[in-house]
């Protein structure tokens, strides 16, 4: 019995300063943007990974989900002879829930996974240990820069896949089953108003955050729970982090929907 | 030279993300930096149940702004009207509570008056008419009384 209260205390205090830690890290990363090293130049460099390089990828997921969006909406409204209703259906879905999930989930499958395991491997080649004894903030000069470039890039690259979608919706929904082009694009004007932009850019700016935070930590720690710095700790740190990241993208998701509405 | 491409890219992508955010907030949000010179009137109903802030104002079909606010005054509703500039209202036009459709959005039609003297900036459209209660309505078949006539 007091084995068993024992290894339960334990483990309840293990995942405690495993919670702590996860919010020093936070609060570490927020604190780079004030430290040296300041430099524009690895910015730019996360931006063009980060952003430059998802630009297609989330084109495409975008223009399909638009055009998928537009064939289901059509069927369910022409059930109601409301087709004319397809544009802001298509529209709201997208710049309110779609366009900023799909967005961080692409980008944490493409650039999260990636940042998890460079610094992984910096983790366990040592490296970052070599920039803490050069008096080096590691936080300030490995995390920040991706921090920063990720809200510049998710907030535009949902913008993005909002218009993206909607075009994507157009071609389906008038092109080819036939709803009148006024009807579809006045649909999406008269539809959304700026707070429906807002909510997605806010949504954006939350998975920005939470995405370079999971997998950074999740890279950052890699192999030092287990004390054993192998490849496969590398490749399991990365799992957990999209796995984390993406769950946590969409629980995040209700969180602000809700607080916002 | 890589890095001027990188910088090419990076740029691009920049412009491309701004162009796409500046479309949805514009265009699609109705954001305006430039304040326009649309003038308000205001109304006073009985009742705007199911009316929101944004919907229409129209004049013969035609949108001619929207509804800015809504707010209660005296037990009655008091709506300002964003009316856009150009468009003149006479003084004694009449402004209703319509549905676009059974189950659509309601808005406010304006039909023109007769007078020859225009609303300024701030006035208000003394004659209102306000939605029809389709409840009331069916509630008056359903219980028999459709002879009686209504209450005002």
């Amino acid at each position: 019995m007091s084995r068993l209260l024992q290894s339960l205390g334990a483990y309840t205090l293990t995942r405690l300063a495993y919670l702590g830690r996860m919010g020093l890290f936070l609060g570490y990363m927020i604190r780079g943007v004030l430290r040296p090293p300041g430099k524009y130049w690895p910015v730019v460099k996360q931006i063009h990974f980060i952003g430059t390089k998802s630009f297609f990828v989330i084109g495409f997921t975008a223009a399909f989900t638009g055009m998928v969006l537009g064939l289901q909406g059509y069927y369910t409204l022409a059930k109601f002879g409301s087709e004319g209703l397809l544009g802001s259906g298509v529209a709201l879905s997208l710049i309110r829930e779609l366009g900023p999930v799909l967005s961080a989930l692409m980008v944490t499958g493409r650039a999260g996974s990636a940042m998890c395991a460079e610094i992984g491997i910096m983790r366990i080649d040592e490296q970052i240990d070599a920039l803490e004894c050069m008096a080096i903030d590691p936080y300030a000069y490995l995390i920040t820069p991706k921090l920063l470039a990720c809200l510049i890039c998710l907030p535009l690259l949902t913008a993005f896949c909002d218009v993206v979608g909607i075009f994507g919706g157009y071609v389906i929904g008038v092109e080819l089953l036939g709803v009148s082009p006024g009807a579809y694009l006045d649909g999406v004007y008269q539809s959304v108003v700026w707070e429906d932009v807002y909510m997605g850019i806010v949504k954006s700016l939350c998975f920005a955050v939470v995405m370079i935070w999971i997998c950074t930590y999740k890279g950052y720690y890699a192999g030092l729970d287990e004390g054993n710095f192998g490849p496969e700790e590398v490749s399991r740190a990365t799992t957990n982090a999209v796995v984390l990241s993406s769950v946590t993208i969409l629980a995040g998701d209700y969180l602000v929907t809700s607080i916002l509405l | 030279m890589e890095r001027k491409g990188l910088e090419l890219g990076v740029g691009l992508f920049l412009l491309v993300g701004f162009l796409c955010l500046g479309y949805l907030s514009f265009k699609l949000g109705d954001v305006k930096l430039w304040r326009t010179s649309d003038y308000d009137v205001l109304a006073t109903f009985s009742n705007v149940a199911g009316l929101k802030n944004k919907a229409m104002v129209t004049m013969a079909g035609v949108t001619i702004g929207q509804v800015k606010d809504i707010q209660l005054s005296d037990g009655r509703a008091l709506l300002t009207l964003n009316i856009h500039k150009g468009v003149l209202i006479e003084e004694d036009a009449i402004a209703s509570i319509k549905t676009m459709g059974i189950i659509g959005d309601k808005y406010v039609s304006i039909s023109p008056g007769a007078s020859d003297e225009y609303l300024k900036a701030g006035g208000t459209i003394r004659d209102t008419q306000p939605p029809l209660d389709l409840e009331n309505l069916v509630s008056r078949f359903v219980f028999g009384n459709a002879e009686k006539p209504q209450e005002p």
